[in-house]
């Protein structure tokens, strides 16, 4: 609408004020969107939403067959220590059999492509509608594959946390970690 | 879009068309916004109307983006403030923006409100224009006030618990109606809750007020610095280009000094105990408003009495509601009014005197040059205006607008 | 001509303004003894925080004035904007431990992160005005700028205790100064419930600095104004961009203005 017509018609000299109109709604268009990036940028994740964002575990303490769950990013992590007949169980599955073909070594490695067979770290949310699957803790239903059961839908995980039956999709999620020691591990 | 006064405008693109002929939204803005005939004559002064709605538009939208970082509880105000300017990207921005921003709005206002009384724009036909102008006033004071409680310092606090208190002066209610205002038997966590409320909610009660202050000023135009109406389209000029360019021009000045403070000062116009969190046991030494409430305060505190001091406090903004028939006079712009000149200029150094006597404890002299200034702004609105219009001669008014432009330039 | 008034006006605002700025800042500087005027490396349009003196201000804060003085506003992670690596930060704080609940909601004492805030010397604040003759030591986050003309003052208190017996007869009179009170020049009331937290030697800095007293008030002022607004040099050098681009803004505005104006004038 501005600049549309020629509402100041016959002031100056046309080439100069055209270049001037340009230049000026070039330059105000970039300050705008200069100024509109903060008002967007204000609401990504804080500094310290940001500093949460990665936690560290000490798995020392886990012993062999034991489970532990920690929150990260506002979900539940499940940290398995496998025993030898897990990571055989695991490993020994045929490609053919899963819905979500995935290698058991592909679920096991850091970011620093170390392959730890015995640490399991997932992301402990069943990928058809969210719920927290059982079989972390002692004592809870493992399912049919000795691994995760999810109660919400009878989706069944096996000791490499991959769907084996059940209504969910995928595997359940590897989240980025690294292992800094042997004994300490850093979640995102 | 050729258009000139008068003829309704013709849009080429179809689609604006369209929408124009159902919902005339387009029509409006060439109307009131284009080809608008506005005063040949404004100067400077009249920027101050577009550089107040600037800053309205950049206090809601920082405003908008702080609350979503904001938790109005008094165990977390402050430090959600504090995380504001610490962790939220580019969160220190928004609140330097939209502190200095509150001072530099009240700038621009009372600016805007002393161009108003000097070129008596006030005057009729522009009368419910005003008052609409005295309630956005109001309106700003009180969204003010509470943003200030928001941060929960020491002086939100205590600053909440003077200006509450102000109604318990009122006989009977007075009680009541404060115990009302705080939710609770102090300043506390439900006074917070309701403040923040509204203060989200007032300032688009102001938008609201700003729309039917522009509707106003639309119906018989924009007063200008001779006070004299113009008589045909040698007295006007489009409003698109000539003012849009120059209101453009005086915003971006406005926004240099503005980016001064908020970049490079962001705490002077603020006060040091507001960051101390709120302590309800320990009040600080010396309570002091923001310094665009300092002169009321002073007025406030010149009545040695307490329901005086809130009457005259209260009656200092009252008196401006009734302005337009307290001046007598029949010529509208101080320019021609030899005497009254004089004294809008003691009247504004009157108000900045009382601004000085609010920021200082009230001890020694204070009291007294508070008394005094306080006397002569009620005198100068009450007494002097009404009898000055009658005994005033003016000067002669030039014929017309152009034919004061043109005289002007060739002197 | 017709505009004069108008400016008149402006210009009488502006004298009165100035004048009665002037008049109460002499009533003001009459009362109190001010700090002596320092110089600060983040003063200015273009002052940054000095980041070695802020390191060794942090050395002060940890071994002397954390014994009482939480800085709660501020993480472990913060201490990298100070240019400080991760690895060197985990090894400032690799002793430290703050409470936290483990699974079965028991408190207990965890090693610190980098992600947690400062430990506070006390629980709460009743704990900590009951461990002080019954007045909390204040949180020093955003201490520089809760006091009029912060750095000055905080310098200026940390260095400005007069011993009992340097007092004269007249200051102890006035006061009502005994033998076990703290008397400091520039605290307002000059009574301070704060022992002289600083010593020449209190602190060994690792860069060689010499450990006065004086360097380090000011070392640990440094620490606190960083603390109290870390985005500082972030703010400034936005100004700066935001301001030149507003003058340039307005300069083509200006010549848009007089050129549209051009037949009117």
């Amino acid at each position: 609408m501005a600049t549309s017509g020629n509402p100041a018609g016959g002031h100056g000299d046309p080439t100069r004020r055209d270049f001037l109109m340009v230049a000026t709604g070039a330059l105000g268009g970039v300050g705008i969107a200069a100024t509109a990036w903060p008002f967007i940028n204000n609401l990504n994740p804080a500094a310290d939403t940001l500093a949460l964002a990665s936690v560290e575990v000490n798995v020392a303490p886990i012993q062999v067959g034991q489970a532990i769950t920690v929150k990260w990013r506002g979900k539940p992590v499940f940290i398995r220590h496998r025993t030898p007949e897990d990571i055989k169980a695991a490993e020994s599955v045929p490609m053919s059999q899963l819905p979500d073909p995935q290698t058991d070594n592909a679920r096991v490695t850091d970011s620093a492509k170390k392959v730890r067979p015995q640490w399991l770290i997932m992301i402990g949310v069943c990928t058809h509608l969210g719920c927290v699957p059982l079989g972390n803790r002692p004592g809870q239903d493992k399912g049919p594959f000795d691994g995760w059961y999810c109660p919400c839908h009878g989706s069944a995980y096996d000791t490499s946390g991959r769907i084996r039956q059940g209504p969910a999709p995928t595997n359940l999620v590897i989240p980025e970690y690294l292992f800094l020691s042997d004994a300490l591990v850093r979640i995102g | 879009m050729a258009s000139s006064h008068g003829t309704p405008p013709v849009f080429n693109n179809k689609v604006i068309s369209w929408i124009d002929h159902r919902l005339p939204i387009f029509s409006y803005i060439e109307k009131e916004y284009h080809t608008f005939p506005t005063p040949r004559n404004f100067n400077y002064f009249w920027n101050f109307g577009a550089i107040a709605t600037v800053m309205l538009v950049l206090m809601i939208a920082t405003g908008v983006v702080l609350a979503t970082n904001y938790t109005p509880h008094v165990l977390m105000a402050f430090d959600s403030v504090e995380r504001i300017d610490r962790d939220v990207p580019q969160g220190w921005l928004m609140r330097d923006l939209h502190m200095n921003g509150a001072s530099f709005f009240f700038i621009a206002v009372y600016i805007h409100i002393f161009r108003g009384m000097y070129y008596g724009s006030y005057k009729a036909p522009r009368e419910l224009l005003w008052i609409l102008g005295v309630v956005i006033f109001l309106l700003m004071m009180a969204t003010a006030f509470m943003g200030y409680v928001l941060p929960w310092g020491q002086m939100s606090f205590w600053g909440a618990t003077v200006i509450t208190n102000l109604f318990s002066a009122i006989p009977v209610v007075g009680d009541s109606i404060v115990t009302w205002l705080w939710g609770g038997f102090s300043v506390d966590n439900p006074t917070l809750n309701r403040f923040f409320a509204l203060h989200y909610l007032l300032p688009f009660v102001i938008v609201a007020v700003v729309a039917l202050h522009v509707v106003a000023l639309h119906v018989h135009g924009s007063n200008n610095p001779l006070g004299i109406d113009p008589k045909g389209p040698q007295d006007t000029v489009p409003f698109h280009p000539y003012y849009t360019m120059k209101d453009g021009f005086g915003v971006v000045v406005f926004l240099i000094v503005f980016a001064g403070f908020a970049f490079f000062a962001p705490d002077y116009m603020g006060h040091p105990d507001n960051y101390v969190p709120a302590n309800p046991l320990v009040t600080p030494e010396h309570i002091v408003p923001e310094w665009y409430f300092l002169p009321y305060y002073a007025i406030l505190r010149a009545v040695p009495d307490k329901l005086g001091g809130v009457i005259a406090m209260f009656g200092a903004i009252a008196v401006l509601f009734v302005l337009p028939w307290l001046d007598t006079s029949r010529v509208r712009s101080a320019s021609f009014r030899p005497i009254y000149k004089w004294f809008m200029l003691v009247l504004v150094v009157d108000v900045i005197v009382l601004g000085f006597c609010g920021a200082n404890p009230p001890a020694g002299f204070w009291i007294p040059l508070s008394q005094v200034a306080t006397l002569y702004y009620f005198f100068h609105f009450l007494v002097l205006l009404p009898i000055l219009g009658k005994i005033e001669r003016p000067l002669p008014l030039p014929p017309s607008i152009a034919d004061a432009v043109l005289k002007n330039k060739a002197g | 001509m017709r505009t004069l008034p108008m400016k008149k006006l402006l210009v009488s605002g502006a004298i009165a303004l100035a004048a009665f700025s002037a008049a109460a800042a002499a009533i003001a500087a009459g009362t109190v003894e001010q700090p002596p005027r320092k110089s600060w490396h983040f003063e200015g349009p273009f002052g940054t925080y000095d980041r070695a003196a802020a390191q060794r201000g942090y050395q002060v804060y940890a071994e002397v004035c954390a014994a009482c003085h939480s800085l709660s506003l501020l993480a472990y992670r913060n201490l990298m904007e100070l240019g400080l690596t991760e690895n060197q930060v985990k090894g400032l704080i690799k002793d430290i431990e703050v409470p936290d609940l483990n699974d079965d909601g028991q408190p207990i004492d965890r090693p610190a992160r980098l992600s947690d805030r400062f430990k506070k010397p006390f629980p709460n604040e009743l704990a900590a005005a009951a461990a002080n003759n019954g007045k909390a030591p204040p949180d020093l986050s955003v201490m520089v700028k809760a006091r009029a003309n912060g750095p000055d003052y905080l310098h200026g208190l940390l260095t400005g205790y007069v011993p009992y017996d340097k007092l004269t007869p007249q200051q102890i009179k006035e006061y009502a100064v005994t033998k076990d009170d703290n008397f400091n020049k520039y605290f307002p009331g000059h009574k301070i419930a704060m022992a002289p937290p600083l010593a020449d030697d209190k602190v060994t800095y690792a860069d060689g600095t010499k450990s006065t007293s004086d360097q380090q008030a000011s070392d640990i002022v440094e620490f606190l104004a960083w603390a109290s607004e870390p985005h500082m040099e972030d703010r400034k050098r936005t100004g700066v961009r935001v301001i030149l681009f507003l003058l340039a803004m307005a300069g083509f505005m200006y010549a848009i203005k007089r050129m549209v104006w051009s037949d009117k004038h």
